[in-house]
């Protein structure tokens, strides 16, 4: 049975159509990268996913998420749901994490609800050290200040790192991660890419990856959807849709990443 | 990355912030330590004839007598204690109720927060002094408490439009979509994301609508709808000096200073208080 179901999904606001008729399933463990220009729908996609639209969108067609239908529920049904079948890293690590709380409490919050949800007492310095092993397994040097600081005293890729560990705290079978990378500069970019495979692979989790840009998707993903204006217009293993595009707007974008990489020089 | 640059750079305005905050505590510490004196000593009896009338100011009358021949001093500091319980308690009822509708419109659908948004603006649109008359109206007898129930009332509007603005921005980001995404319940984003987000910014303003707060109270007893005497509010003080302002006019500056530096010296506190509570700026020290 697959973890993620999405059959016929449209939505649509203010009569306008910005995703139609999207459906695509994610078994568990799989990772699928979803692709587009912006303003494609992929991130809308996302949202529909853990019931999370912004107010005003008309949901049709289905989404089963570990089971459960996800159109239509009730607010309680998905607070319970979030978390344990899904968790999300956003783009932009500057707002990623509450500027008003030590990085330490922030990690901790989804640890102690997890442990509260399956009914176990919290234990304190059990939190702590499991807050410190997440915060070590996305790689975070001196955790000791790390624990300690403020969202704006470590850089943008430490607080990406954060925002992955907080996700990871919550132990989701699906980890879904928005354009994660986008906001970081290249070198960390790479770091964050093989970092998030990397645990996706440790954990078994599966991996719904949304990006604009082919290279970062073929590095994580192994099946990829491209969408274009709330469409799919190709679907396969990423290698297969990459070396030889079916339609001319994939084409077009493999043709882009290679100039671009081309420009860049022959760093890959 | 700049750090060191931005700590020099800092240097000179951490000074000037300590002294904001210093000198609004200084202002409010004074009127909260007078209050608190009033209700053991009083320089002379607030409703005893102490002197001739309409004395001017001297060593034994400080701010001089009125026109009944008390001394106005004594009648000063009690009126920092009525100012102080109207500034707190109208702030106290606004930010209660004011920050609970302010919350739930942002969290409403729709529908309920377009009805909510447009009781709030047409309540503002009503003159704080106009609707907190209605009220005092409605209590069918004016005293201390329906003056402050009025004003907290008609401040409410405004407080739960600005909390209903800030929240959605800081509902908006992506922190919360995160949390919400990770299974945070409400009550945890609103109590551990929102409020304390949004707090800095309503603190200040709480500041602002106490000085307003202060201000309409003397507004409402100039209008004999204030706290009655003997309560020597400072808007009556003014009140009764209006008649003698040209003859005795230090009946009409004295209070004037006390209410200046009141409200001066909450604003100052506030702003103090919230510049010291952000981390991005205490972290610099």
């Amino acid at each position: 049975m697959s973890l993620l179901d999405i059959r016929g999904l449209t939505l649509s606001t203010g009569g306008q159509t910005l995703v139609s008729d999207v459906s695509f399933s994610i078994a568990p463990g799989e990772r699928l990268g979803l692709i587009g220009e912006s303003g494609s729908g992929k991130s809308l996609t996302a949202l529909a996913t853990i019931g999370l639209l912004p107010r005003g969108f008309r949901v049709q067609g289905s989404i089963k998420l570990d089971g459960h239908e996800v159109v239509g529920a009730s607010e309680s049904a998905m607070i319970a749901l979030r978390g344990a079948a899904a968790a999300t890293v956003f783009q932009e690590p500057l707002t990623a994490l509450n500027p008003l709380m030590k990085v330490g409490r922030q990690v901790a919050e989804p640890v102690i609800r997890r442990h509260r949800r399956a009914g176990e007492t919290v234990d304190r310095a059990a939190v702590a050290r499991e807050v410190r092993s997440l915060l070590e397994r996305v790689s975070l040097p001196d955790i000791d200040r790390i624990v300690k600081s403020y969202p704006y005293e470590i850089s943008g890729g430490q607080r990406q790192r954060v925002a992955i560990a907080m996700a990871l705290a919550c132990r989701p079978k699906l980890l879904i991660a928005d354009e994660p990378t986008t906001a970081l500069d290249v070198t960390t970019q790479v770091e964050i890419l093989d970092l998030l495979s990397g645990l996706v692979r440790e954990d078994g989790m599966a991996l719904l990856f949304i990006s604009h840009d082919l290279p970062v998707v073929a590095r994580v993903t192994e099946n990829v959807i491209v969408l274009r204006r709330g469409e799919v217009i190709e679907q396969g293993q990423v290698h297969a849709v990459f070396d030889a595009p079916k339609h001319d707007y994939t084409r077009s974008l493999v043709d882009a990443a290679t100039a671009f990489d081309k420009a860049l020089g022959p760093s890959r | 990355m700049s750090g060191q640059v931005e700590t020099a750079a800092a240097r000179p305005r951490l000074s000037r912030r300590s002294l904001t905050l210093n000198i609004g505590l200084f202002l409010v510490g004074m009127h909260v330590t007078v209050a608190l004196l009033t209700l053991v000593w009083t320089p002379y009896d607030p409703t005893g004839m102490t002197g001739g009338r309409l004395e001017a100011p001297s060593w034994a009358h400080w701010a001089g007598t009125d026109r009944l021949g008390r001394d106005l001093f004594t009648q000063i500091m009690i009126g920092s204690r009525i100012a102080l319980i109207v500034g707190f308690g109208a702030v106290a009822i606004a930010a209660t109720i004011g920050v609970t509708l302010g919350v739930l419109s942002a969290f409403a659908t729709r529908y309920l927060d377009d009805i909510l948004a447009a009781a709030f603006d047409i309540l503002i649109a009503f003159p704080t002094l106009l609707l907190a008359m209605l009220v005092v109206a409605a209590t069918e007898s004016a005293s201390l408490f329906s003056a402050t129930l009025a004003l907290g009332i008609a401040i409410s509007a405004i407080v739960a439009r600005l909390t209903r603005i800030l929240a959605k921005r800081i509902l908006s980001m992506d922190y919360i979509t995160a949390a919400r995404t990770a299974g945070a319940s409400w009550p945890s984003i609103v109590f551990r994301h929102l409020l304390p987000n949004i707090w800095p910014m309503l603190a200040v303003n709480f500041a602002l609508q106490f000085g307003l707060a202060v201000i309409a109270e003397a507004s409402l007893s100039y209008l004999g709808l204030g706290a009655p005497p003997p309560n020597a509010s400072w808007g009556r003080l003014l009140q009764e000096a209006q008649g003698t302002v040209y003859t005795a006019p230090f009946g009409a500056i004295a209070p004037g200073i006390a209410l200046v530096t009141l409200v001066i010296g909450m604003n100052l506190l506030a702003d103090g208080l919230r510049e010291a509570g952000d981390p991005t700026r205490r972290g610099r020290q």
